[in-house]
This record gives structure tokens, C-alpha cells and sequence, in this order.
């Protein structure tokens, strides 16, 4: 696995970029990967981001967009508009985990 | 060792990748493959069109819709549950099987907490997907608009579907 810096950090990537330390997140390192996806973090981002960590912690697994919609209760429209285009993949990316592996 | 930043391919604002979609089964398993497709579909951004046809209709005819059955009737793929073994296609058509194997499928799939088909259809809308309706399955059915879904988009003809789906890939089913 590659070992990049991220906000002054060594952070461990898989080969597409995604995080694959829980603990080596941030808030600081959620904002250069956010800007790297050309998102801006508002406090409505940070809410999904953080229910996703907490989520995660819990299941084991990364949120699924229905997931997050039906128990972090973001709905699916909003989750696009905050994320556009690729909602999952975009929130795990910046919440420093891995890419969700649910069809659903 | 450090390498430079590797950041994610989420393609750009714009993908040119179109899908297209026709649902044309009524059956509740034959109901699922679209909506699962065509939900992938949209979180990868990519346009996604849904057309509605023959038997498909009942996935947006409000009075039907919360009330697809499956049936294990000429399916040799039915299995006793949790073993290689066929359940003799005899007695599939026997009264309540229809029933029981419904409740069973339903049972499955929320337990995977797939949402049921109206559901799903309003997650793939909130998406951005299109649904359609076809306008012969309209007219065999006897049915107009206020009898589908409110967000079906149109009841609309093959030929119109085929303007609006140009350059997409296809999926029939």
C-alpha cells in the first residue's frame, strides 16, 4: 500500500487514492481530500462525514447511500447535492474510508 | 517511502455514459435486476432512463405495484433452502406456493434491506433517474396517468423512447 502525505501527514492509500487507516483521518486531512474532489466542506458535510465514522465504527463496513439516507437519515436527493454525481463513493473517499461494497 | 497524491478517478462533471432500461417482467424477482442496475447505475452518474412495457407496467401502476408476486413455477432454479437439492417442479403450482414463496423473497430481501419496489423506484427518482411509461401497455391495460406513479415522466411511444435514449446502452428484461 502507498504511503502518502496528506496536511503535513504519512497517510496509508490503496492504489485508487481511498484511505485505508481508520485512525490516521482528520478533520484537516477530510479538507485537502474534499478539495481534491473539488467539494467544499459546509457544516452539513461535515454532519454526513461524520455520521459515515461513526457508522463505520459500528458496522464495520462503509455506508451505502440507502444506508445512510435510512439510518443517518441524509436523504438520497440531498446526498447528491452535497456529493454530485458519485454520493457513496465521494462521502467514503473524504471520510477516509474504504469504497462501499453494497449493490444497495 | 512517500509517493505524490493519488486521488481518486471520479471522472469529470459531465460522463457521456447514457443507460437505458426496459423492464418489461411483472414477476417480483424479474422486478429487482432494473431497479438494482439502474440505481448502480445513477451513483455512478450516469443518466439512467427506465421504460415500463408489458408486464413491467405493474412496477408503476399505483393499484398494483406494492403487490408483485414471485412465483417458483418453471423456475428449475428453486432450491430447498440451504441445500443443492431441486424442489420437484410438481408441486410449484400447487394453491398458497405463489404466496408462500413471495412472502419468503420479500423476507430475503428486506433482511438485505433492499427496499420494496415503490421505494426503490422513489430512491432511483430522488437520483435523478427517468421513468417512462409505454404507451401500448397503457392502452392494453386501459390505463392513463393518474393511474401510474406520479413521477413517471410520460406515457410515450417505442419510437419516442428510442430519441431519448440515443447513444445509451440497453438493457432488456
Amino acid at each position: 500500500m502507498p504511503t502518502i502525505e496528506i496536511a503535513g501527514k504519512q497517510v496509508t492509500v490503496n492504489d485508487e487514492g481511498f484511505m485505508t487507516v481508520y485512525d490516521e483521518w482528520s478533520d484537516e486531512i477530510a479538507k485537502v481530500l474534499a478539495a481534491q474532489v473539488e467539494i467544499e466542506l459546509t457544516p452539513r458535510h461535515w454532519e454526513v462525514i461524520h455520521f459515515l465514522r461513526d457508522d463505520f465504527k459500528k458496522e464495520g463496513e462503509s455506508s451505502t447511500s440507502r444506508h445512510t439516507q435510512t439510518v443517518g437519515g441524509f436523504p438520497i436527493k440531498e446526498q447528491f447535492e452535497l456529493f454530485p454525481k458519485k454520493p457513496a463513493k465521494k462521502m467514503s473517499y473524504i471520510a477516509g474510508l474504504p469504497k462501499p461494497k453494497g449493490c444497495v | 517511502m512517500t509517493t505524490p497524491a493519488i486521488v481518486p478517478n471520479f471522472g469529470g462533471d459531465s460522463t457521456d455514459r447514457k443507460l437505458a432500461i426496459i423492464c418489461s417482467k411483472g414477476n417480483l424477482d424479474m422486478a429487482y435486476p432494473g431497479l438494482i442496475l439502474g440505481n448502480a447505475a445513477l451513483g455512478e452518474g450516469i443518466e439512467t432512463h427506465i421504460f415500463f412495457t408489458f408486464w413491467g407496467f405493474d412496477m408503476i401502476i399505483k393499484s398494483r405495484m406494492n403487490d408483485l408476486q414471485f412465483s417458483p413455477a418453471g423456475n428449475t432454479a428453486m432450491h430447498l433452502p440451504g441445500t443443492n437439492l431441486h424442489i420437484p417442479q410438481a408441486v410449484m403450482p400447487a394453491p398458497g406456493m405463489t404466496a408462500m414463496a413471495t412472502k419468503m423473497l420479500k423476507k430475503q430481501l428486506a433482511d438485505l434491506q433492499i427496499p420494496d419496489v415503490p421505494d426503490f423506484l422513489d430512491q432511483i427518482v430522488a437520483s435523478g433517474g427517468h421513468l417512462w411509461a409505454c404507451r401500448l401497455s397503457a392502452d392494453m391495460n386501459k390505463v392513463s396517468e393518474l393511474d401510474l406513479r406520479d413521477d413517471v415522466e410520460g406515457i410515450i411511444s417505442a419510437s419516442d423512447f428510442m430519441e431519448i435514449t440515443a447513444n445509451a446502452q440497453l438493457l432488456f428484461i
